[in-house]
C-alpha cells in the first residue's frame, strides 16, 4: 500500500467503505475496520495506517476496482474480475495466485493478468499459440488501436471479414497493458464479446433467432426470409460451428424451434445471424429456388469418391496443405487436373446428360 | 459522458473499406473531444447492432459516414441501431440534403442517441471537394489556376434520387465560390454520365473528385476505365492522364481526404456536442496532410 492509495482510504472513510470484505467507518477523529471477521475500533490515523498496512491487499484491491478501474460499465467490471478468477477468494489468496500470473482464454486470445506489490495489474495479451513463447519472440505491442491491424489479415494474408473467425494471425503480444487498454485492445480484437458474454451471464441476452432476423431483413436481403428451415439447419451446420467461428450460437430458427447443428463450445455467445450468414444466405436463397434435376455422368467409383474428397478439402480448408506430389490424395492438384482433362468437355463442363423423368 | 459512434458500410471483400472510418476517428480520438470513439459497420464488426452496448458514455452522437440521405440513413441505420421511435419525419429534410439530427433512445441501453445526418450533405463537405481537387493537384506541383473545371461524381440509381442531390448540392456550392472555372455534376448511373466528362467542359484541365467514401470497385475501377483513363483499371491510370484534348486529374474517393474528419465533428457539434477546439485542430492539422492511409 502507498501513500496515494492511504490518502484515497482516509477522504472513502468519510462516506464508509463496504468492499470485498473490507469495511471502514469514520466517527469524529476515530476510525473503525473490519476485515472478515477480524474487528478494530476506536483507532487514531496512525494506527488506521499500522491496520492498513497489515492488510494491505484489501486497501490495494480496493483501491485498484474503485480508483483505478474506472469505470461505470458492469460488464467490463465483470470481466476484469472474471480474468483472475475473483469469485469466493480473499484478496491474499487472489494475490497469491496473480504473483505468478493468472491466464484466461478468450476466443483464441490468452489474457495473462498479474499484480504488482500496490495491487496495480498488468494484463498480457497474445494468441493462444504463442503461450510458452518469451515476450522477446514476439512483436510487441502498446496501443490497442494497433489491434485493428492485427484483425485484418490472416496468417496467410487473406482478409478476415469475420473478428471471431478461429483464423486471428499469432506471433504478436500486447505484453503490459493497463485495464482500460486492455478492454479496448479486446474489443477491436472480439467486438461486442464482453457486453455479450455479461448479458447471458446475467440472465439477459436479447436473442435474435433465424426467423427474426430474417423477417427484419429489407432490400436485397429481403428475398431470404423465403428460405426453407431445412436449409437454416445446413447454414448453420456451414458457417456458425467451432472451426468456423469462435462464438457459440445461441440463436435458433425461433425461440421455441431449435436447430439440430451443434452451437459451439466458445466461451462467448452469439445473439444473432451476422452480416455474413445473412450475406451468404441470399445466395443459397436464390441456389434453392432452382429445382433438382436427374443427371448422367460417366464416373468410375474412384472418381466420385475424389469428387467427395475435393469437396471435403475445400469445406474444411486443408487446400494448402495437400503435398504437391501426393497423388494419394484425391484434391490433389495433379489429381484434379487429370480429373478435369478426362472428365471435361470442351466447354469447360463436366459432360453430363439430363434423364428425363 | 459523450461517446462519438462513426457508422459506415465496410466490406465483407475488400480490407480497405473501413480505413478511411478508422482514420478519421483516430484524427478526432486525438482532440480528445469525446470520452469515447467507436467505429461500427453494415458488414464488419462491431455491426450496428451490437455498437451502442459498447458504449460507456450516457450521451451517442451517431454519424453516419455515407454520402446521401436514403435507404442506409433512413432505413437499415434506424433499425439496427434499434432507435425508439424512429421516423424521417425526425429530421424535417424535405430536399433531401439538409437531414440535421434526432434525438432518441435507443431499444437496448438505456443512453441519448443523437442521431445525425450524413456526412456527404453537410456543408462543409464541400471544403473536402475543394481540398481534394488541391491535394491531388499539389500532389503533383500543379495550382489550381485559371483554365481549371471540375467535376463531382456521384454514383446515381434511380432507386433513391437523393443520390444525385447530394451531388448537385455541393456541385452549386463550389460553383458559387468561383474557385473553378466551370463544375459540373457526373455519374456513374445516370445522366449526364462519367464516361463523357470531357464533353461538358471547356477547360483543358479537369479535376475529377468522385463524392464516394472508400476506394474500392467503383472509385479504382470503373471511374477510371468509364472516363477512357485506362483501359485496365490493374496497369493503373496516371494523373493527370490525357483524355479527349483534355488533362484528368483524378482524386480517387474523396472520402479518404484527411479533412473529412472535419466533417465528422461538424455534423456531431451540429447536434449538440460538446467539441471545443476540435474543428479547428483537425483542420489545422489536415491542411497539409494530403491523404488519409497513405
Amino acid at each position: 500500500m502507498n501513500a496515494p492509495q492511504f490518502d484515497a482510504l482516509l477522504s472513502a472513510a468519510e462516506d464508509g467503505i463496504e468492499f470485498e470484505g473490507l469495511l471502514v467507518e469514520q466517527h469524529g477523529d476515530e476510525y473503525a475496520v473490519h476485515i472478515l471477521d477480524e474487528e478494530y475500533t476506536e483507532l487514531a490515523e496512525s494506527e488506521l495506517h499500522e491496520v492498513a498496512t497489515d492488510h494491505s491487499p484489501y486497501v490495494t484491491d480496493w483501491y485498484y476496482w474503485t480508483h483505478v478501474v474506472d469505470t461505470t460499465k458492469a460488464d467490463r467490471l465483470a470481466f476484469l474480475q472474471w480474468l483472475e478468477d475473483a469469485d469466493g477468494l480473499s484478496p491474499p489468496e487472489r494475490y497469491t495466485k496473480l504473483d505468478d500470473g493468472v491466464t484466461c482464454h478468450w476466443g483464441e486470445l490468452a489474457i495473462t493478468t498479474t499484480v504488482d506489490e500496490d495491487g496495480i495489474r498488468q494484463y498480457d495479451v497474445r494468441h493462444v499459440n504463442d503461450i510458452d513463447h518469451d515476450a522477446a519472440d514476439l512483436d510487441t505491442y502498446d496501443d490497442p488501436l494497433s489491434a485493428r491491424d492485427l484483425t485484418t489479415y490472416d496468417d496467410d494474408g487473406r482478409y478476415r471479414p469475420l473478428k471471431t473467425a478461429p483464423t486471428l494471425q499469432s506471433g504478436w503480444t500486447f505484453p503490459a497493458l493497463d485495464a482500460p487498454d486492455l478492454l479496448q485492445t479486446i474489443e477491436y480484437i472480439y467486438p461486442a464479446t464482453v457486453p455479450n458474454w455479461q448479458r447471458e451471464r446475467e440472465g439477459e441476452l436479447d436473442i435474435s433467432h433465424w426467423r427474426d432476423t430474417a423477417e427484419r431483413q429489407t432490400g436485397i436481403y429481403e428475398i431470404i426470409e423465403e428460405i426453407d428451415r431445412e436449409a437454416v439447419e445446413w447454414i448453420a451446420e456451414a458457417c456458425c460451428v467451432d472451426s468456423q467461428c469462435t462464438k457459440r450460437r445461441e440463436w435458433q430458427y425461433a425461440e421455441d424451434d431449435h436447430l439440430a447443428a451443434d452451437g459451439g463450445d466458445g466461451e462467448y455467445p452469439c445473439r444473432e445471424p451476422c452480416s455474413l450468414v445473412v450475406a451468404a444466405a441470399r445466395k443459397w436463397t436464390t441456389l434453392e429456388n432452382e429445382s433438382e434435376k436427374t443427371f448422367q455422368v460417366d464416373l468410375t467409383l474412384s472418381e466420385l469418391r475424389q469428387i467427395e474428397e475435393i469437396i471435403d478439402t475445400v469445406a474444411e480448408g486443408r487446400v494448402d496443405e495437400i503435398r504437391e506430389a501426393d497423388v494419394y490424395e484425391g484434391a490433389n492438384r495433379y489429381r484434379a487436373r487429370y480429373l478435369r482433362a478426362k472428365r471435361f468437355d470442351e466447354d469447360g463442363e463436366l459432360a453430363a446428360h439430363e434423364v428425363e423423368e | 459522458m459523450q461517446a462519438l459512434v462513426i457508422v459506415a458500410h465496410g466490406s465483407h471483400l475488400n480490407p480497405d473499406s473501413s480505413t478511411p472510418t478508422y482514420d478519421h476517428a483516430d484524427r478526432i480520438r486525438e482532440t480528445g473531444a469525446f470520452d469515447e470513439v467507436k467505429e461500427a459497420f453494415w458488414k464488419e464488426e462491431p455491426s450496428f447492432r451490437e455498437v451502442l452496448r459498447t458504449v460507456e458514455s450516457d450521451e451517442v452522437y451517431v454519424v453516419p459516414l455515407f454520402i446521401s440521405e436514403g435507404y442506409f440513413t433512413e432505413q437499415v441505420i434506424p433499425r439496427e441501431l434499434r432507435l425508439d421511435g424512429w421516423d424521417i419525419e425526425e429530421w424535417d429534410s424535405e430536399d433531401g440534403v439538409s437531414a440535421t439530427q434526432a434525438t432518441l433512445g435507443a431499444g437496448d441501453v438505456e443512453k441519448t442517441i443523437h442521431y445525425c445526418g450524413p456526412v456527404g450533405t453537410h456543408e462543409a463537405m464541400s471544403d473536402v471537394i475543394v481540398q481534394r481537387a488541391e491535394s491531388v493537384t499539389a500532389d503533383h506541383d500543379a495550382d489550381i489556376d485559371d483554365g481549371f473545371g471540375l467535376a463531382v461524381v456521384g454514383h446515381g440509381t434511380e432507386r433513391n434520387e437523393n443520390s444525385a442531390k447530394a451531388i448537385y448540392y455541393h456541385a452549386d456550392q463550389i460553383r458559387d465560390r468561383g474557385r473553378f472555372d466551370e463544375v459540373q455534376s457526373v455519374f456513374m448511373d445516370e445522366e449526364p454520365e462519367v464516361d463523357d466528362v470531357t464533353d461538358f467542359f471547356e477547360s483543358r484541365d479537369i479535376v475529377v473528385v468522385p463524392l464516394f467514401i472508400a476506394d474500392g470497385f467503383h472509385t479504382q475501377e470503373d471511374i477510371p476505365e468509364d472516363m477512357g483513363l485506362t483501359d485496365d483499371y490493374r496497369t493503373g491510370y496516371p494523373v493527370p492522364g490525357e483524355v479527349d484534348g483534355h488533362r484528368l486529374w483524378y482524386s480517387g474517393a474523396v472520402g479518404t481526404e484527411a479533412l473529412m474528419a472535419d466533417v465528422v465533428l461538424e455534423r456531431a457539434a451540429d447536434a449538440g456536442a460538446d467539441v471545443g477546439t476540435a474543428i479547428e485542430q483537425v483542420r489545422e492539422a489536415t491542411s497539409d496532410e494530403p491523404v488519409a492511409g497513405d
